[in-house]
């Protein structure tokens, strides 16, 4: 039980189920450690890099004529703010792994401008993640990680990466940026892993 | 290895908190003064996570920036009131000493400044984002040694400013409050937002080993990290901090 602050109401929301912990939010935060990258399409590739080295690229026309899906979706993020029903369009991984063979188990998320994020090959798969490049029928704004962005949503934010340039699958786990400074390896928010030991 | 220790002090439980002081800092920004009886030390940038529990069990979780160096086991960090805010208003004006809530902490491990770093260091802070960069500005002053310091405080008048006493040349540290809507008296620079110019009166020389830390609002930090990479630092040099403009 925790220990009780004098004088401390609260705002109750109603008839919104949210992770312990999360408060609502009808804003749209921006949360990233540095400088917001610019990134020019004409250079945009998305690459999956197999454990054993071998590639599939897209450039930005190839990749915006694959097959696309519309998600809406709450988002979850470790700071404690949560945002309902956002509404995305782009390629699902099941699509774009759909000619990768691997005996893999996981995977390194990387980023333009360097960052990268951990998590299982199986937590990209089945309708659990997409790359978008739409957010709310416009293209995804820079500072909310366009040209595209990961979007696993039933993580934690952060594991879905801003600006994202390719998947790195690997054997072994092998924690990103923030998994390295002591935030949680998974990162699920109904279970509150924010930190690493939660 | 300081790394193994981070993370094993990330995984801290709750503890209870009592406050023992609380200095009004501006009309709506009150610095608060916690003793945390197991703090196990933090690096000045590091932020915690408080819990606020109504007497029902409804809880509240915010993060905060510490603003200064532990003084053995109290903590310090200065809370701005967020209109329509659901826990900055009990802080900045209800709490009382003697009153408890529960920290968990540090926290973050990025933007954080440590006295073995000897490069150059550039600070920008906007609004009640000066906060984790005063906690750097203290440690750097109290340690006397790692690189030389600039900080650029943006700020919209001069009654909006934390840490008054403070903010001048001492120990390693220059310090331009450049203020957006009015300026202080006697200042010929006229209001406005940091430019181009101001990163170059106040700021360093562009080489390669300077470390930028730049804290405020999500459009003031978009701006100015824009400005220092078009000004030609390196990203990878430039650390941010965002002060989400909601819930608080």
């Amino acid at each position: 039980m925790a220990l009780v602050t004098r004088g401390f109401r609260g705002r109750r929301e109603s008839g919104v189920e949210l992770p312990p912990g999360q408060y609502l939010t009808h804003d749209f935060p921006v949360l990233s450690a540095g400088p917001t990258p610019r990134v020019d399409l004409d250079r945009w590739q998305f690459t999956i890099t197999t454990e054993l080295g071998s590639t599939h690229a897209w450039s930005w026309p190839q990749f915006t004529a694959l097959p696309s899906e519309e998600v809406t979706t709450d988002l979850h993020c470790v700071t404690r703010w949560s945002k309902l029903d956002t509404t995305w369009r782009g390629v699902s991984l099941d699509t774009l792994l759909d000619d990768v063979e691997t005996a893999a188990d996981f995977v390194v998320v990387q980023a333009y401008g360097g960052y990268t994020t951990n998590l299982p090959l199986e937590d990209l798969l089945e309708g659990q993640a997409w790359v978008a490049y739409e957010y709310e029928g416009d293209p995804v704004p820079a500072a909310h990680g366009g040209p595209a962005r990961l979007l696993v949503p039933h993580l934690y934010l952060w594991k879905s990466a801003k600006w994202v340039r390719g998947l790195q699958l690997t054997l072994d786990d092998e924690p990103g940026f923030w998994e390295t400074l002591g935030y949680h390896n998974y990162g699920d928010p109904w279970r509150e892993q924010r930190y690493d030991g939660d | 290895m300081a790394g193994t220790a981070l993370r094993r002090r990330l995984g801290a439980r709750w503890q209870s908190a009592e406050l023992v002081e609380a200095a009004q800092e501006t009309a709506t920004a009150r610095t608060l003064r916690f003793r945390v009886p197991e703090w196990p030390g933090h690096l000045p940038g590091q932020h915690v996570d408080v819990r606020l529990t109504a007497e029902d069990g409804y809880t509240a979780q915010r993060s905060y920036s510490l603003s200064a160096p532990a003084a053995e086991d109290v903590i310090e960090m200065s809370v701005q009131l967020v209109a329509d805010g659901e826990v900055s208003p009990y802080l900045v004006s209800d709490i009382a000493v003697g009153d408890t809530v529960e920290v968990r902490g540090p926290l973050g491990g990025w933007f954080v400044w440590r006295t073995t770093q000897s490069e150059p260091v550039l600070l920008i802070g906007g609004g009640s984002g000066i906060a984790p960069l005063m906690a750097m500005v203290r440690a750097r002053r109290a340690a006397d040694t790692g690189g030389a310091f600039r900080l650029l405080y943006s700020v919209r008048t001069p009654a909006d400013v934390f840490y008054a006493d403070e903010l001048h040349d001492s120990h390693g540290v220059e310090v331009a409050v450049l203020y957006t809507r009015a300026a202080a008296e006697g200042v010929a620079r006229p209001a406005h937002r940091i430019d181009a110019d101001d990163l170059t009166a106040h700021g360093w020389p562009v080489v390669a080993e300077v470390t930028c830390y730049v804290c405020g609002p999500t459009p003031f930090v978009e701006a100015i990290a824009d400005q220092l990479v078009q000004a030609g630092h390196d990203p990878a040099h430039i650390r941010t901090e965002r002060f989400g403009a909601s819930g608080g």
